[in-house]
C-alpha cells in the first residue's frame, strides 16, 4: 500500500474497474439498441473510453507508465477510426438518403 | 476528499453515458458525450495522468466530437429520422438485456477475485509518472516502434478517408 500516492489509498482499485465496466456495457447496450449509425459509432467511442479509463487507473495504481503510453496508442488509433468512419457513414448517406443501419441489408439472401 | 471526488466524477460520466445511449436528438447525444469526455479527463488528473487529461480532450473532445457534430449538420440529420420505421420493442429490450448480462457476468467475476492479491507486484512510487516527461521518456524508448507504426496508420486514414468520400465522375450530384 505504499506504493501508490497519498490521496488514491481512499479509492480501492476495484472501483475503477467497475466504473470502466459499467461504461463499456452502457457502450455494449447503446450499439445493440440504437438504429442511428452515428449513435452506434458514438457508443464505440463510449468503449474505447471505458478500457482507457480503465489502463490508467492500472497505470497509476501499478506505477507503470506502459499503461498511460498505451492509452495515448488508443486515442490515435481512435481518431483515425472516427475519419474512416465517418466517411464511409457519408458515403451510405448518399447512396441511401439514410443513416438507418436497418435499411443495410442489400448482402442478405 | 478523494473519494467524494472520484464518487461525483463517476456519477456524471455515467449519467451522461445512459444519457447518450438514449437521448432522442443526435445533437443532444453528441453534447453529453462531451460531457462524458470532461469527466472521464477529471478521472484522469485523480489518477495523476495529467497529460491524458489534456490529450483527452483536446483530441476526443475537441477533434473527434467536432468531427461527429460536422457530419450530424452536413447530413441535416432531425430528430425523426429515425423514428422513420417502426421500432421493434423487443430488439431493443433483448438488447438491454443482453447488455445487463454482460455487466453482471463481468462485475461478479470481479467481486470473487481480489486483484491486489493476483497481480504482479506493483513498481516503486513515481510521483512523476503522468508528467509529459516521463511519459516521453517512455515513449520513445520502449515503444519506439508503434509510435513510427502509427504515423503510417495516419498517412493510410487520411488517404482512405479522402478516396471514400471523394465523388465519382458518374455519380448524381444531387443531395
Amino acid at each position: 500500500m505504499n506504493n501508490i500516492p497519498l490521496y488514491l489509498r481512499e479509492i480501492p482499485q476495484v472501483y475503477y474497474l467497475y466504473l470502466a465496466t459499467a461504461l463499456f456495457t452502457i457502450g455494449v447496450i447503446g450499439v445493440l439498441v440504437r438504429r442511428n449509425a452515428l449513435i452506434i459509432f458514438m457508443c464505440i467511442e463510449l468503449m474505447l473510453n471505458a478500457v482507457n479509463l480503465l489502463l490508467a487507473s492500472f497505470a497509476a495504481y501499478r506505477n507503470d507508465a506502459a499503461g498511460q503510453v498505451f492509452v495515448f496508442f488508443i486515442m490515435a488509433v481512435a481518431a483515425a477510426e472516427v475519419a474512416v468512419g465517418l466517411a464511409i457513414i457519408v458515403m451510405i448517406h448518399r447512396t441511401t438518403r439514410s443513416v438507418d443501419v436497418g435499411l443495410l441489408k442489400s448482402l442478405k439472401w | 476528499m478523494a473519494d467524494k471526488l472520484f464518487y461525483f466524477l463517476a456519477f456524471v460520466t455515467i449519467i451522461s453515458a445512459l444519457l447518450v445511449v438514449f437521448s432522442k436528438n443526435p445533437v443532444h447525444s453528441v453534447l453529453y458525450l462531451i460531457l462524458t469526455f470532461f469527466s472521464i479527463s477529471g478521472q484522469y488528473i485523480l489518477l495523476n495522468a495529467q497529460f491524458l487529461a489534456v490529450v483527452n480532450i483536446i483530441v476526443y473532445a475537441g477533434a473527434i466530437m467536432v468531427l461527429f457534430l460536422f457530419v450530424i449538420m452536413f447530413l441535416n440529420m432531425r430528430t425523426a429520422a429515425e423514428e422513420a420505421r417502426k421500432r421493434n420493442a423487443l430488439i431493443q429490450i433483448a438488447g438491454v438485456i443482453s447488455g445487463s448480462l454482460l455487466l453482471l457476468v463481468i462485475g461478479s467475476a470481479f467481486v470473487k477475485v481480489d486483484i491486489s492479491k493476483h497481480a504482479a507486484p506493483a513498481k516503486a512510487l513515481n510521483t512523476q509518472i503522468g508528467m509529459v516527461e516521463n511519459l516521453g521518456i517512455e515513449l520513445f524508448t520502449n515503444f519506439l516502434v508503434p509510435f513510427e507504426l502509427a504515423s503510417v496508420l495516419f498517412i493510410a486514414a487520411m488517404v482512405g478517408a479522402v478516396l471514400l468520400a471523394k465523388r465519382e465522375a458518374g455519380e448524381s450530384n444531387s443531395f
